[in-house]
């Protein structure tokens, strides 16, 4: 039997004094769309900066794969599982510019490439990324980090800072990547949403998770 | 009496100015009486205190070794006053400690060492006084801007960190920002200067009597050291201080925000 995509075994974190993850054990799935539930502040987005490595765990062990994530090489186990973040995050310059932090040594082609797989057209490669609507920044994000071609993308609540048209879009571009071949971890306080995209969900509430 | 001096007549005419402030601040209600007076006579006191100390530590009799051994008491001071004024860094003292230390030794080695100046007592202690003394405020606003610089742009410093880009790469924009920063007082000082003020050392020439031109050669000289001296001092803070803010699996620590 494969191992789990993510596992969290006895994981507890102290952030400033405050216990946001208490004794978790818990298990995400190595296929499709799961989302990290739960209400603001119970420690769903802790949850998942655990997996690439942004946070690590005060005590217990975090598992990607089967391998301790503290045994991995940082840097090449977060181009393995990129992140978008809550709000979007353009670098300044050209969405070029943006891309080719990713990668440095991309071709035009690769980087078209990883446009259209974010839904955005080719044409987008001269904008200026500051001068792009939220929808098109956090797209934008997302073909950032597959530049990089990971395996897995971790979505840190990607469109609370978007309105419903362009939330549809990352929705569809979510369910769209899994089909590809990409593991989605996505968080979200949206039952709604959850119930459009999830195909497992873990319920975090006040540090602890349960399947939901 | 040197030509220059004023005495201890001149200097109590002086204090007529501190009276008209003291008398401004209770007509208006300020409530700062105190705190003048209280400025005033400390500062007196520290700087009589200093006054006496180095006609001993200047004098043409006293070992050059005890003029260095003031520097180092400088440097440490120096160190102390940049931790007290920055408690949101952590490792301040032993970062400005390095710093002032190693921005003193290039900036003295080079004045002394190429013969800018010879290596008496009454030319190390000012000249390290100068250097040490207007480091310290770069070194803050290097660490502070350093700490609120990636602060305030955490989302893109993570952002990059989770491109697989090491530490250095995702924060080099905000270090360079921050630096940049904490330089430009001291860059638009030295473009302003004689246009604007005449800064301290030249001023004192030419109150004491000496020729003008003697005393911008001296200003000239002491400007170029004390900018090289800001900048090395900010630059090694900075680095230093951004080393301490990842971890060495590359994550952005917790940021402490100075209190202003």
């Amino acid at each position: 039997m494969n191992p789990p995509l993510f596992a969290f075994e006895h994981v507890s974190l102290e952030l400033g004094g405050r216990r946001v993850l208490d004794d978790v054990t818990a298990e995400i799935p190595d296929d499709g769309v799961t989302c990290l539930v739960g209400a603001s502040g119970s420690g769903k987005s802790t949850l998942l900066r655990l997996c690439n490595r942004l946070e690590v765990p005060t005590s217990g062990v975090v598992r990607f794969r089967g391998r301790d994530v503290a045994s991995l090489d940082p840097l090449r186990h977060r181009r393995q599982v990129g992140m978008v973040f809550q709000r979007p995050t353009p670098f300044p310059g050209s969405v070029r510019e943006n891309l080719l932090v990713a990668r440095p040594d991309a071709t035009d082609d690769v980087l078209r490439a990883a446009l259209e797989r974010a839904a955005l057209p080719a044409a987008f490669l001269d904008r200026v990324a500051d001068d792009l609507s939220g929808g098109e920044a956090q797209r934008m994000c997302v073909a950032r980090t597959l530049v990089t071609e990971p395996e897995v993308l971790l979505m840190d609540e990607p469109t609370s800072a978007l309105d419903p048209v362009a939330t549809a879009e990352l929705e569809a571009l979510a369910r769209q990547l899994a089909a590809d071949g990409v593991r989605i971890v996505w968080v979200s306080h949206d039952p709604e949403q959850v119930a459009r995209i999830a195909d497992h969900r873990l319920v975090v509430d006040a540090g602890r998770v349960r399947v939901g | 009496m040197a030509e220059g001096a004023i005495g201890w007549g001149g200097l109590a005419a002086s204090l007529l100015l501190v009276v008209v402030a003291v008398g401004l601040s209770a007509w208006r209600r300020l409530g700062l009486e105190a705190t003048m007076l209280w400025a005033c006579a400390r500062a007196l006191g520290q700087l009589l205190v200093v006054g006496w100390a180095l006609a001993a530590l200047i004098d043409d009799d006293a070992p050059v070794a005890l003029a260095w051994a003031w520097v180092v008491g400088m440097v440490v001071f120096s160190a102390i006053t940049v931790r007290r004024r920055t408690p949101e860094v952590p490792g301040a003292f032993t970062l400005a400690l390095v710093a002032t230390g190693v921005s003193a030794t290039l900036s003295l080695g080079v004045v002394f060492g190429l013969d800018v100046y010879d290596a008496v007592p009454r030319a190390i202690i000012p000249i390290a006084g100068m250097m040490v003394g207007n480091s310290i405020g770069g070194t803050v606003t290097a660490s502070r801007r350093v700490i609120g610089e990636l602060a305030d742009n955490r989302d893109e410093v993570e952002a990059r960190l989770s491109l697989g880009l090491p530490w250095p790469e995702a924060s080099r924009r905000f270090v360079r920002s921050a630096l940049r920063t904490a330089l430009t007082s001291q860059i638009e000082s030295t473009k302003a200067v004689g246009l604007v003020f005449l800064p301290g050392a030249m001023t004192g020439m030419i109150l004491a009597g000496a020729d003008p031109v003697d005393a911008v050669l001296v200003q000239a000289a002491v400007m170029f050291l004390i900018l090289g001296c800001v900048a090395t001092n900010a630059v090694i803070v900075g680095l230093g201080l951004t080393r301490r803010l990842f971890t060495d699996d590359h994550r952005l620590r917790p940021l402490a925000r100075a209190q202003s």
